[in-house]
């Protein structure tokens, strides 16, 4: 039962963590020069890694997906199949666990490396908050760079989907695209793409609190890189569910 | 007839624990503006903790903690803000922001606290900088200085605000003599030009003989000795005795 109050506790207190972000995001001063050094890092940084890596999930995705089609004579479903599996669903979520990866690890390194070199302590002694001068900018940039980012790793495997079909079958690039947005409206992907959003915020305040509240010295760098990926990456599976729930429901016209 | 200096910091009855463990018991002990405190004492026996209460980066369990006429404790987020610009603090590594210029370092509580343009920041940072020994150096990251220069530039940031009380701690730890040396006479002229409080947690026994006007001895929780140095070193408390003359 042990482990039952400690995993209240921690839920506990990520939540009053993630309830501050908000309150601290409303309050000035607003830390517009911390954000955009933040979404320098958290976005443009990451940029490689998403794109390159949709493409070769997209390249992959459609062998796997051809060598199914043909036994059924449906190749020409491979564009819809690709866009929408990567729109809807591929897309923002490995986006989101690559983000957890590469920036939830980052930020809890760095925050948990300032706070053990004492340098939070430095930024409280020259009366600057520094939740809001370290914490609040990177939650927001990982707000707003998720769903760029996503959109950046749907097109990319759209990309490595056509060049790997054009390889197979000679696809024209008009065809292609004509097919893979067939079955696709909109209103069908802001939704999913939006999600990330929440994504962002999960990965933002998951690896800012383990950075920022450890006291554990040099180890504590190290507990919360793990901690910020393993946690944000569960939690971002579970949130995903729950979101797919939330927009059957609240659009049952669009979602799919 | 002279006037009597203001009391820069004062403790009254301060006690504090980590868990079980009490790193102060009851501390009292005050210093005037204008003078300078070292504090001595073994490792772990809460010299560190002492600065950060009165910077107020942790709160005692009971007592008070006066800065400048103010009791800190309690004191909510704006009058510790009011507080703090009060204050100078040298942390032991420096503490600089590693993604920060050392201009940036110094640029950032400028740019904050004050209301002054660009220019003025330009001039204060080059003149404190100058001050230090690292006129040429501001374009450099911390990573790409040495701990000499690292304890310079932390010693910038920390007097950038023209600080009536300046808080170091262990200034001297992994310097050599000459160095350290450098780095005392830089608090002295401090205290001499700007009649700044010192309050600095020292294992440096020959640096607090040259820089300090009272030295308390912290042992066990408890000042075992309070007084000049050579009233310290006629202690009847023998920690207080041994490490004032070993």
């Amino acid at each position: 039962m042990r482990w039952l109050s400690r995993l209240f506790e921690f839920v506990g207190k990520v939540g009053l963590f993630s309830l501050r972000v908000f309150v601290d995001l409303l309050r000035p001063p607003f830390e517009f020069t911390q954000l955009s050094r933040q979404l320098a890092e958290v976005g443009n940084r990451s940029l490689a890694l998403i794109t390159v890596s949709g493409f070769a999930l997209g390249a992959v995705m459609t062998l796997h997906t051809r060598s199914t089609l043909v036994m059924f004579g449906a190749t020409a479903m491979i564009p819809a199949v690709q866009s929408v599996g990567f729109f809807v669903e591929i897309g923002p979520l490995v986006a989101g666990l690559l983000l957890a990866g590469r920036v939830g690890s980052g930020i809890g390194a760095v925050l948990a490396n300032m706070r053990a070199s004492e340098q939070i302590d430095a930024i409280e002694s020259l009366s600057i908050d520094s939740f809001k001068f370290l914490v609040v900018p990177r939650v927001l940039a990982c707000v707003i760079a998720l769903p760029f980012l996503t959109l950046c790793m749907d097109f990319a495997g759209l990309l490595g989907g056509f060049l790997s079909e054009e390889l197979s079958s000679h696809i024209a690039p008009a065809l292609y695209l004509n097919r893979a947005f067939d079955y696709l409206q909109w209103a069908n992907f802001i939704a999913p793409t939006l999600k990330t959003a929440v994504f962002g915020f999960i990965i933002g305040c998951v690896s800012c609190y383990f950075g920022y509240t450890t006291d554990k010295g040099a180890k504590g760098v190290g507990e919360a890189a793990t901690n910020s990926v393993v946690v944000s990456s569960l939690l971002i599976i579970v949130a995903d569910v729950l979101l797919i729930k939330c927009i059957f429901f609240l659009f049952p016209d669009t979602a799919i | 007839m002279s006037e009597t200096p203001s009391i820069a910091v004062e403790f009254n009855q301060v006690m504090k624990s980590f868990g079980a463990k009490r790193v102060l018991n009851d501390v009292s002990f005050h210093i005037e503006q204008g003078r300078a405190l070292c504090l001595l004492g073994r490792s772990g026996t809460g010299k560190s903790v002492t600065l950060k209460l009165i910077m107020a980066l942790m709160h005692p369990d009971s007592g008070e903690v006066w800065v400048d006429q103010e009791n800190v404790v309690g004191l909510g987020e704006r009058g510790l803000s009011h507080v703090r610009k009060k204050l100078g603090y040298l942390f032991q590594d420096a503490a600089l922001f590693d993604s920060l210029t050392l201009y940036e370092n110094l640029a950032l509580p400028l740019s904050r606290l004050t209301k002054k343009s660009k220019d003025e920041i330009d001039d204060v940072i080059r003149r404190v900088l100058t001050d230090v020994g690292l006129g040429a150096d501001g374009s450099k990251y911390p990573s790409a200085l040495s701990g000499g220069m690292r304890k310079r530039a932390g010693l910038a940031r920390a007097l950038v605000l023209e600080p009536k009380i300046l808080l170091a701690d262990e200034p001297s730890s992994g310097l050599d003599r000459i160095t350290a040396a450098e780095i005392d006479e830089l608090l002295l002229r401090q205290k001499a030009e700007h009649g700044t409080a010192l309050i600095i947690v020292t294992h440096d026994v020959h640096g607090a003989r040259r820089v300090a006007d009272q030295i308390a001895v912290l042992d066990k929780g408890n000042v075992v000795a309070f007084g000049s140095v050579d009233e310290v070193s006629q202690s009847d408390n023998e920690v207080a005795r041994r490490l004032i003359t070993e």
